[in-house]
């Protein structure tokens, strides 16, 4: 490779080419091959890469570790070499962390306490390494990744939006174990040390630059050569080599000059007075925060404050001790599963479409429809926009607008992305170019006799192979196709609003929906970014029909006397991250009412309770929730404060019903509003709308925000016990009736303790 | 010539079979390629096309490029204007009301004088019936100009155009921020005192941080220096590599200077100071103080440093172009044809540079030509490390298979026949008056080292590029 760079095409320069004394030695690869981890010795620098096999990203496995150990000890022992660069063969991933397979196999704490203190073990010789080391990063740096790199005496990365460097372990309800929490506050700062470790957040490199996370940053390559992703990395090796020579023959300094603000801050830190008011602010914020559901955060504050106060050795210690408490809760194994739930939604199970959706039409320029737009229009799809008004349209095409301008303020995007971007919008009220449209996602208005009429449009005019989804939250897609020429490609995509913000996508299939258009539909989704869920087609599909019976609960509670501030307090101390009252009037009154009226019809008294009755008063009074500016609340632009509304105590007094002393308790009110759901969710596995446990907690938990920390309805089952569950089923039973009726499901894992729906 | 005709008889005489067939081709032939014994078989013999009118440059001058901030500094961008065109009378004594248009490009407009073409032509005495138009199209401006001037000759609405190209970078407009701007504009709108005062009182100190001209792109805005480090990254490009081609440019322009061979430079007598004879940004250094240098624009381990880059220059060029019938009617004695050429435009951000790359294969194409064909070279140098990726990727098969979507690769030209007079490096380059001295010295070394074809190209910021072939003008 270098020789032929060498006498590559510029030969023809001998005339002007001083005679090169310092050839570049040839790349000499160790002969022992090993799995995860090789290297190579570039003059006196060794080029020791990462590579899981068969993986798109790199993990720490034990093996992985084992390598490295083997590694780490030839480089330190090899006399030609005198520094190292520390790099992934994949372009798109540095190192993603630890292997959550071994995390989550972990069955007692000294187990994961093990792991830890193997970790810190190599990390520590890694830090006290006499020859350099430059960790070159490319991708993703997380987790595991990121406390190895910091442990490396210099740290380059790529400049590029796939750089992103973070310990998101606190997401998985455990802390960062191998040295993080140690290292990161001596080399950032403590508050910032704590925001990481704390939000999880993904750290892009060019902060990273600045917060001092990393030394040196590399510009990503356009085509050359090669390609720009091998030319990139190739690149960024280069330069780390050079940067390894250099520390080594000390013509660089590892350490970095401090800006006054920095020095400030680490002055202000040995001040003992002053750490302690930071972490009493820290853990005050937890605390109101995560209100005492979730314990990892809390226990990272104080494995910092161990080593700040008492010195690294306590630190490390218990570092790894609260890594292994941590590691068998209830919460890291909700967290866990939702995330490797999250992983298998972002995969289409039902293979590659015939045809990719390049063109793509969205019907209504509402809050949904054009939402819809902007997640498509981001990801590079044409997308029309079609609407019925001028004014109609125009309003969506702000929105879009608007929010790829809020990225531009963000610096997620430049002024110029965002223009190139917009302009795959096209805006019209007409039919115009729907020929040429592969799919058409309809967001008109919830009415059976108007979805009727634009599909018969929409198929007058779109070509044969279209796909004709409907973004409906209740009504039944089999019937919506009814009225198709072609019911094979009807199918219906239910988005969350904000559609931008909402991760979660619900496809729905009827009987005669055909594999492939299923296949496009998640394609589209997974394009658009979305976690998608894929389940049968039923009133309220899966996620709707969960909501129904616990809002029902939710306005009988209220009907008795509960103020809804006091049950939103109850709701959110359960895990919920939106309050049950604020959620209706986020929905939106008139959508509750229309989904409580129709499945109330097609469920019959199973998902009675609370009286559709309140909901009509409401939306006859106008207090259609956030959007007109009342509902449960009283809502001002501009202002994030909102007080009760006053006008909805007559209307809860006309409707008052006597609360039942046995079953009223906070507890009690928490328990029915969640245990209808879980039952309700269970029923729907059932029945078969869904597939899979995974797809119901990823779609409670994305779509309906149900308490993240106890994973989702199917994984609160497995860990709170069924039995459990259904004893609160019973006792709501016995004085409400049949809307309490455990499922049959849901009492065979109840009657079989082994039965669990995650083995 | 006849002495060429008789000396090459007196030699050949004794093969008579042989002389009259070499008798002729001669008549095409440089007294220089006739003397190697390798003559390249050139696969066409011109470029005319039927029905098409043949278009001609009579002559074309420069005023001397120099360092913005030097001797220029005082003056507007009309007044080098200005310079060039009255040059370019004094040389020509073309008749004034025979000139039928005037096309100039540039690029930093000075605001006063945003048609510049106009301006400069009042003042150099053209006469005030003749239409001026400015375009601009980044570093291929006054190709622009050139090429527009083609057409209309081509088309037939003109038979006698005037091209040129000007850049002033010793003054450039540095504006209030938006913001003030805004306050003053509703000032002036403004009509009660108490409207005024409402105005000023939302006055911030921030409001006079004055905005800058910047040397970037607006879609990506990464400097062009940047983008030049990172594609010198791309192909490769050592600093080392980078710092020779530029000592390259910088030697022989100084040869090209001490030889006299840039005979399109006219004086200029600066108001208040000196003429102005030469360019005065040649500087032919050693690669030991080259490699001193820190990277100018990618820090601390970029390539690209002051000494590997083209400099801030200040310069105008002007061009006589007419058709050749009216060329000849009129008496002149052209000095090259201008034949096809090509705008090509590519990603601003990570192929900014490497307009020559996709232009060359292309007008070669379109004028049935080969590399081999090309007898002279004259391509913009705005940086050694953009000239060296274009020649890598002009060598890759890989580039030309998947970037380009060609079979194979154009092939990069030998460096004998490249740039040999310098180039943007060493003799500067106005952005707007650059193509003007690229075509000019092309037509000149065709005439001073025999010779067929040019090829020009240029590379410009929004990722476009350009090309032309040149063609000698028979002696």
């Amino acid at each position: 490779m270098v020789a032929s760079r060498a006498i590559g095409s510029l030969s023809r320069f001998s005339a002007f080419r001083i005679l090169r004394s310092r050839g570049e030695p040839a790349f000499v690869f160790s002969f022992l091959a090993r799995t995860h981890i090789n290297y190579g010795v570039k003059g006196d620098v060794a080029v020791i890469r990462i590579n899981s096999p068969d993986s798109k990203v790199n993990t720490l496995t034990k093996e992985a570790h084992t390598e490295f150990v083997e590694v780490l000890n030839e480089v330190w022992a090899s006399d030609q070499i005198r520094s190292a660069v520390l790099i992934s063969s994949k372009p798109g991933c540095f190192i993603a962390g630890a292997d959550i397979n071994m995390l989550a196999s972990c069955t007692t704490p000294q187990e994961a306490t093990r792991i830890s203190q193997e970790a810190q073990r190599i990390f520590e010789k890694l830090e006290k390494s006499p020859k350099p080391i430059v960790a070159a990063i490319s991708g993703s740096c997380l987790g595991g990744g990121l406390e190895l790199a910091i442990a490396c005496q210099y740290r380059i990365a790529t400049k590029d939006r796939k750089t992103v460097l973070g310990v998101p372990e606190v997401l998985l309800g455990i802390l960062p174990g191998a040295g993080g929490t140690q290292r990161l506050p001596k080399m950032v700062g403590v508050p910032a040390a704590f925001d990481m470790m704390l939000t999880g957040r993904n750290i892009r490199a060019d902060r990273a630059k600045k917060m001092g996370l990393v030394d040196q940053l590399v510009e990503p390559l356009g085509p050359g050569i090669k390609s720009p992703e091998e030319r990139t990395i190739e690149y960024l090796e280069e330069i780390a080599v050079t940067f390894a020579k250099g520390l080594a023959d000390k013509k660089i300094s590892p350490k970095r000059s401090k800006g006054l603000m920095e020095k400030l801050t680490s002055y202000a830190m040995t001040i003992p007075f002053v750490r302690q008011q930071i972490y009493k602010t820290v853990e005050e914020k937890v605390r109101t925060q995560t209100k005492g559901l979730y314990p990892a955060p809390l226990k990272i504050i104080d494995v910092v404050k161990t080593g700040l106060e008492q010195g690294s050795d306590a630190g490390y210690l218990a570092e790894s001790q609260k890594f292994g408490e941590l590691a068998v809760t209830r919460e890291s194994k909700a967290l866990m599963g939702l995330y490797s739930g999250q992983v298998l939604c972002k995969k289409n199970k039902f293979g590659v479409p015939q045809k990719n959706v390049q063109h793509l039409a969205v019907l209504g320029a509402g809050l949904m429809g054009a939402g819809i737009a902007q997640v498509s229009v981001d990801k590079g799809m044409k997308t029309l926009l079609k609407d019925t008004t001028v004014a109609g349209l125009g309003r969506g095409q702000q929105q879009v607008f608007k929010g790829l301008n809020d990225k531009v303020k963000k610096k997620a995007l430049t002024s110029f992305e965002r223009d190139s971007i917009f302009s795959n919008l096209i805006g019209q009220l007409d039919y115009q170019g729907f020929e040429k449209a592969d799919m058409v996602i309809e967001a008109v208005f919830e009415d059976l006799s108007v979805k009727h009429k634009v599909l018969k449009e929409v198929e007058a005019v779109t070509p044969e192979h279209c796909v004709f989804a409907s973004n409906t939250s209740a009504l039944p897609i089999n019937q919506i196709a009814a009225v198709s020429k072609r019911p094979e490609k009807v199918i219906g995509m239910h988005y969350f609003s904000p559609v931008d913000k909402m991760q979660l996508l619900e496809i729905i299939t009827t009987d005669k929906t055909s594999k492939d258009t299923t296949a496009s539909a998640v394609a589209v989704g997974l394009k658009q970014g979305k976690v998608i869920i894929v389940v049968k087609d039923g009133p309220g599909f899966y996620t709707t029909r969960c909501l129904a019976p616990m809002m029902s609960e939710v306005i009988r509670i209220l009907q008795e006397g509960v103020d809804p501030k006091k049950l939103d307090t109850l709701t959110t101390g359960f895990g919920f991250p939106v309050g049950a009252a604020t959620l209706a009037d986020e929905v939106g009154v008139d959508v509750a009412q229309h989904v409580a009226e129709d499945l109330g019809k097609a469920f019959g008294e199973r998902f009675g309770g609370g009286s559709v009755d309140l909901l009509k008063q409401m939306v006859s009074k106008g207090f259609l929730g956030r959007k007109s500016g009342k509902g449960f609340y009283v809502y001002q632009e501009g202002s994030k404060k909102k007080s009760l509304n006053s006008d909805m105590d007559s209307i809860l007094a006309s409707l008052k019903l006597p609360a039942k002393p046995e079953v009223s308790s906070e507890e009690d009110i928490q328990y029915r509003v969640v245990t209808r759901f879980v039952n309700e969710a269970v029923l729907c596995l059932q029945e078969g709308i869904l597939a899979t446990p995974a797809e119901g907690d990823i779609g409670a938990v994305f779509g309906l925000g149900f308490p993240p920390c106890l994973g989702g309805p199917f994984r609160f089952v497995d860990l709170y016990g069924a039995q459990k569950v259904v004893d609160r089923l019973r006792k709501y039973e016995a004085v409400y009736g049949n809307q309490f009726t455990p499922c049959q499901l849901l009492l065979d894992h109840a009657n079989s303790s082994n039965k669990k729906f995650y083995q | 010539m006849t002495s060429i005709l008789t000396s090459t008889f007196k030699n050949l005489s004794t093969t008579s079979k042989w002389a009259l067939r070499f008798s002729i081709r001669p008549l095409s032939c440089s007294s220089q390629l006739q003397a190697a014994p390798a003559v390249q078989t050139k696969s066409k013999k011109t470029l005319a096309k039927p029905n098409v009118k043949n278009i001609v440059v009579v002559e074309g001058v420069r005023i001397p490029f120099l360092l913005s901030g030097t001797l220029y500094k005082d003056l507007m961008p009309h007044d080098l204007a200005r310079a060039a065109l009255s040059g370019l009378l004094h040389r020509t004594n073309v008749p004034k009301d025979v000139v039928d248009y005037i096309i100039f490009g540039t690029v930093i407009q000075e605001v006063k004088t945003s048609n510049v073409a106009r301006e400069a032509a009042l003042g150099a005495g053209f006469s005030d019936k003749t239409p001026a138009h400015t375009v601009t199209m980044a570093c291929i401006s006054s190709n622009q100009a050139m090429t527009t001037a083609a057409g209309l000759i081509a088309s037939g609405q003109c038979d006698v155009v005037v091209a040129g190209g000007v850049e002033l970078m010793s003054d450039v407009p540095i504006r209030h921020s938006r913001k003030m701007r805004k306050m003053m504009l509703d000032l002036n709108k403004a009509k009660s005192l108490g409207q005024r005062l409402s105005l000023l009182s939302q006055f911030r100190l921030n409001f006079l941080s004055p905005e800058l001209p910047a040397v970037a792109e607006f879609s990506t805005n990464e400097t062009m220096g940047h983008s030049a480090d990172r594609l010198a990254a791309a192909f490769a490009v050592s600093r080392l590599e980078q710092d020779e081609y530029a000592l390259r440019s910088h030697s022989l322009a100084k040869k090209a200077q001490d030889e006299g061979h840039l005979s399109d430079i006219v004086p200029f007598k600066v108001p208040g100071k000196d003429t102005v004879t030469k360019d005065n940004g040649i500087r032919p250094s050693s690669l030991e103080q080259m490699a001193k240098l820190k990277p100018a624009f990618i820090k601390p381990y970029g390539t690209v440093t002051a000494a590997n880059s083209s400099f801030l220059t200040d310069g105008a060029s002007a061009m006589l172009i007419m058709s050749e019938d009216k060329a000849l009617a009129m008496g002149y004695k052209p000095k090259a044809y201008l034949r096809d050429f090509i705008y090509v435009s590519q990603d601003p951000k990570d192929q900014l540079l490497l307009g020559p790359t996709y232009a060359t294969p292309k007008v070669l194409e379109k004028a049935g030509l080969t590399m081999n064909d090309i007898d002279a070279f004259e391509f913009h140098e705005a940086f050694s490390g953009q000239i060296l990726a274009n020649f890598k990727a002009m060598d890759s098969d890989w580039f030309a298979q998947n970037y380009m979507g060609r079979k194979i690769k154009v092939g990069s030209p030998p460096l004998e026949k490249f740039n040999v007079w310098g180039g943007s490096l060493s003799l500067g380059h106005p952005f707007g008056a650059t193509g003007c001295r690229l075509v000019m010295a092309a037509a000149n070394r065709l005439r001073k080292d025999g010779g067929q074809y040019a090829l020009v190209a240029a590379c410009a910021a929004g990722g476009q590029g350009h090309a032309m072939i040149v063609e000698a003008y028979p002696k």
